[in-house]
């Protein structure tokens, strides 16, 4: 099956047209041993039935099980009406709205999600979108730098290790350098930090809920830059926090930042997610990224439309504050449906959230487990498992995808689990958990 | 027509949640506590409706012809969408071992082979998130191989008729830009090229072909110009549409390059993103590739993150997957026939458009065109600007080409019919057009206030810049 529209009658008369008695010779310009040397071996073509089977057979080699696994994205539920809403194709079928007169519904969309994203974070502006959480860190990280020209980040060792390693293949790229706070008893290290406070640093990173669930003292951090002219920069990549916990910006955050694929988007495999970049005012001739803005139409009528377009680079060229075109659109628009959907009662899910991984967490201490950390947590907590290893592989030989293996990213925590638990993760699925984890001898 | 908060009322929303516990967040210090959320009070039926009406003021590729240049604003199979749903690909969490996500990775896997099979390129990474990810990814690669090879080189060429992306790629990755002359003719300045080249040179990014619509002539030369002086040569893949199945990217000399599935494989722009950037890279360069990378040993599929040339990671995790479903089903829908029939359609229906409206508009550069090809708003009578002939094509039920790019032909309208469109819905287009230049003669003030039949009129976009809001506050 293919997609194309036109008939072998039709493409006689457009050659007579085009002045040429061949397809072929449209494509003199190329040289003819490269359009010689064309063919290549591909499966397909297969009929749509038969592609449809090979789709759902691709997509059963993966084992999806109960799973505490969370770490930057998370398995929450969606709702019907985003999925239909989305699927509307003048949403799914559009371009960048660069026609703002036949494309007002994209545009007050992310109109609409700018508006939430700053109530949720306590900024002032929010962006269109970036890739995903790691990049919008170091987009904020490049944003900080051209604020005040120092050219120094200090991040905690407590945001996402994956957010690191990008901010470094960034930051390696731009000519910025990278040192990292420590952390102990499961939060910054106020004192590592403080050490880390140079003359030239631009900017101070931390995560909260941070990437072992630990919510971090973002006043005692603000503290310590205080009166230093260190732009804080807050990231956030389970965004139903929010709705539980105060604002970074009421924290004295400057640039708040991270993922919000939680509000409407799939866990996926890890993609399209649904990066945010949120900041104070001042930041707004410096954002990198689109903006929506409020105007009229030549009637007076409201109307809104793309603004502040010469940041960018398809007016400043090198000169933009980031290269990024294509941003999360659809991504965008499900997480603006899904939080009108919640509206104000996505506090109750952020409750609902932590109840359950309270729930499991004392379950888990019951039992005898340890928590690594005693801080105030959200929906993630770490636990230090015995053999963690053999426990780990026996629950999922039951069924179970107990939690993230921390080693991995922490030498030092070898043995410990980093346990998500979401609404999806119901009272008898962590009942049913314990009794396999009761029963099983590793 | 109001915004949504606009319609919040407070109890409206009445959906019910599972219980919990009262006091189930009394181990949270009231200090760290939101006392204040406010987002939206709504029931689900006014919301539906609300963003139902919201829908029908855009206009996507399922409303009408969308001969945007230089975006391959071909049709989406719904194919596509059905996989990208299916249960296994959206539930599967990217933490999970390999051993429980043998389907997603085998994907990747595959759908890296092809497009190395169709472009001759060595080996893709998949995690770009769109193209000018890529070409960050891209740049990256370039520089992490001279820094590997102890070489100094801090410029990379690029063309005056490029993307913005291109600087603004090469601006983040430290390099400087120096900028490629164009022949009338729409080739690069092969003279203006060698008097560049030096010591310097990184590099050279082209669009192949480029923004114009046209294949440069001298392509291989350019490319033996560069590696002779040892500089690396970039394919940005924007307009792949054209030579899908036709020629390799290699074979034109490319080291390194980038392919946007949202444009040549059919993935829907969503209304700007999630697209997906593959970058490409010849086998000298597959070291530098960002990590991880999905690998295949005996039948299991593995991540390797051992790559101690790598540029690093560029993405949370490995890229916008479900994007990679679409566009595998894609390639598998068609296989390799039907991909070679996508980019001799798409040319022949560039060429079928540009011919028939030659007469009627100025076409600055007399060649057969690949994909797309550029007009421009010289000779139209009564001050009627290209803007002006934009915004009368909302009014005939179209939507606007890509208008003042590229840069060096002045009031430049660039016209990508794509592939998917019938001969009838180009006839239409052609007659429109015509008309348009009709009443551009005959009723210039007609032309100059449209669009009157969309949803808002010409939108003042410098008023929204002069004093910006961003948000919606209450009144």
């Amino acid at each position: 099956m293919s997609y194309i529209s036109i008939t072998d009658d039709d493409i006689r008369e457009m050659l007579g047209v085009s002045g040429v008695s061949s397809i072929d010779e449209l494509f003199a310009d190329i040289p003819e041993n490269i359009r010689s040397n064309a063919r290549c071996d591909l499966p397909g073509p297969l009929s749509e039935i038969d592609l449809d089977r090979h789709m759902r057979s691709v997509q059963s080699g993966n084992w999806l099980i109960p799973s505490f696994l969370g770490g930057g994205v998370y398995h929450h539920y969606i709702p019907p009406v985003v999925d239909h809403l989305s699927s509307r194709s003048e949403f799914y079928t559009a371009y960048t709205p660069y026609q703002p007169e036949v494309s007002q519904g994209t545009l007050r969309a992310i109109f609409e999600f700018q508006t939430i994203m700053c109530r949720l974070t306590g900024m002032d502006i929010a962006n269109a979108s970036m890739y995903d959480g790691a990049t919008s860190m170091a987009e904020a990280i490049f944003m900080s730098v051209r604020d005040n020209g120092k050219r120094k980040a200090v991040i905690s060792k407590t945001v996402h290790p994956n957010y690191r390693e990008v901010a470094r293949t960034y930051a390696w790229a731009g000519g910025i350098e990278l040192v990292e706070a420590d952390y102990s008893g499961g939060v910054t290290d106020i004192a590592s930090l403080e050490g880390a406070l140079q003359a030239d640093v631009s900017c101070v990173v931390v995560q909260s809920p941070n990437f072992f669930g630990c919510i971090e003292d973002l006043k005692a951090v603000k503290d310590t830059i205080a009166s230093k002219k260190i732009n804080l920069i807050v990231v956030v990549n389970e965004p139903l926090s929010l709705a539980l916990l105060k604002s970074p910006g009421s924290f004295g955050a400057d640039i708040v930042c991270g993922e919000a694929q939680s509000f409407g988007n799939p866990v996926a495999f890890g993609g399209p997610l649904l990066g945010f970049l949120a900041a104070r005012e001042p930041f707004m001739r410096k954002m990198p990224g689109r903006l929506v803005g409020k105007s009229a139409d030549l009637d007076g009528k409201e109307a809104y439309v793309l603004t502040l377009q010469t940041r960018e680079q398809h007016i400043r060229r090198e000169r933009a504050t980031s290269n990024i075109c294509s941003n999360e659109g659809l991504c965008l628009l499900r997480a603006v449906l899904y939080l009108v959907y919640y509206g104000n009662k996505l506090r109750e899910l952020a409750q609902l959230n932590h109840a359950r991984a309270r729930l499991l967490r004392n379950r888990l201490l019951e039992k005898g487990f340890s928590c690594a950390f005693n801080r105030p947590f959200f929906n993630e907590f770490v636990v230090t498992v015995p053999q963690a290893e053999a426990a780990y592989e026996a629950m999922k030989n039951n069924g179970f995808n107990s939690g993230l293996k921390l080693g991995r990213f922490y030498p030092e925590m070898e043995g410990a689990l980093l346990f998500a638990v979401t609404e999806m993760n119901t009272v008898e699925e962590i009942d049913s958990f314990f009794n396999i984890l009761e029963s099983i001898s590793y | 027509m109001s915004l949504i908060f606009d319609k919040s009322a407070p109890g409206r929303n009445r959906i019910v949640l599972p219980p919990a516990e009262p006091d189930c967040c009394s181990d949270i210090p009231d200090e760290l506590m939101n006392t204040g959320l406010d987002i939206v009070d709504v029931s689900e039926p006014d919301m539906v409706r609300y963003y139902t009406g919201l829908s029908r003021m855009n206009f996507g590729v399922d409303t009408g012809m969308y001969p945007l240049g230089s975006c391959t604003m071909k049709y989406n199979p719904k194919i596509n969408e059905k996989s990208a749903a299916l249960e296994g690909f959206t539930g599967a969490h990217p933490l999970a071992e390999p051993d429980c996500s043998q389907g997603a990775l085998r994907l990747c896997f595959e759908l890296a082979r092809d497009l190395s099979a169709l472009t001759g390129m060595s080996a893709f990474s998949l995690a770009p998130a769109a193209g000018s990810h890529g070409e960050l990814t891209g740049v990256m690669i370039i520089k992490k191989y001279f820094e590997k090879k102890g070489e100094k080189r801090d410029t990379i060429l690029i063309p005056d008729s490029a993307h913005g992306t291109n600087p603004a790629s090469v601006a983040m990755c430290g390099f400087s830009v120096k900028e490629v002359k164009s022949t009338p003719g729409g080739d690069v300045d092969i003279d203006h090229l060698a008097s560049l080249l030096d010591g310097s040179v990184a590099g050279m990014m082209l669009t192949s072909p480029n923004t114009l619509g046209l294949f440069d002539r001298n392509i291989l030369a350019i490319s033996e110009m560069l590696h002779k002086n040892g500089s690396l040569f970039y394919g940005d893949g924007a307009n792949l549409n054209a030579v899908i199945g036709t020629a390799k990217m290699r074979d034109m000399g490319f080291d390194v390059m980038h392919i946007n599935l949202h444009k040549t494989f059919s993935t829907p722009h969503g209304g700007g993103g999630p697209g997906a950037g593959p970058v490409g890279v010849a086998d000298f360069l597959v070291p530098f590739l960002p990590a991880p990378v999905v690998e295949c040993n005996h039948g299991m599929y593995t991540l390797d993150y051992d790559r101690p040339d790598s540029v690093g990671r560029m993405h949370s995790f490995y890229g916008n997957f479900l994007v990679l479903v679409k566009a595998y089903t894609y390639i598998r829908m068609l296989g390799f026939e039907g991909l070679r029939e996508v980019s001799r359609t798409a040319v022949l229906n560039a060429n079928y458009l540009m011919n028939s409206l030659k007469q009627t508009y100025n076409l600055p550069i007399q060649r057969t065109c690949m994909h797309e090809f550029v007009l421009n708003d010289k000779d139209i009578p009564n001050g009627v600007t290209t803007n002006d002939i934009a915004k009368r094509l909302l009014d005939y039920g179209f939507h606007a080409p890509t208008v003042y790019f590229p840069l060096l032909i002045p009031g430049a309208m660039m016209i990508e019919p794509t592939e998917t469109e019938s001969r009838e819905s180009l006839d239409e287009f052609v007659r429109v057009m015509k008309r348009i230049r009709d009443e551009a003669e005959g009723d210039p003030e007609l032309v100059k206030q449209a669009p009157v039949t969309t949803p808002v009129k010409r939108v003042d976009a410098v008023a929204a810049a002069r004093k910006p809001v961003l948000k919606w506050e209450k009144k």
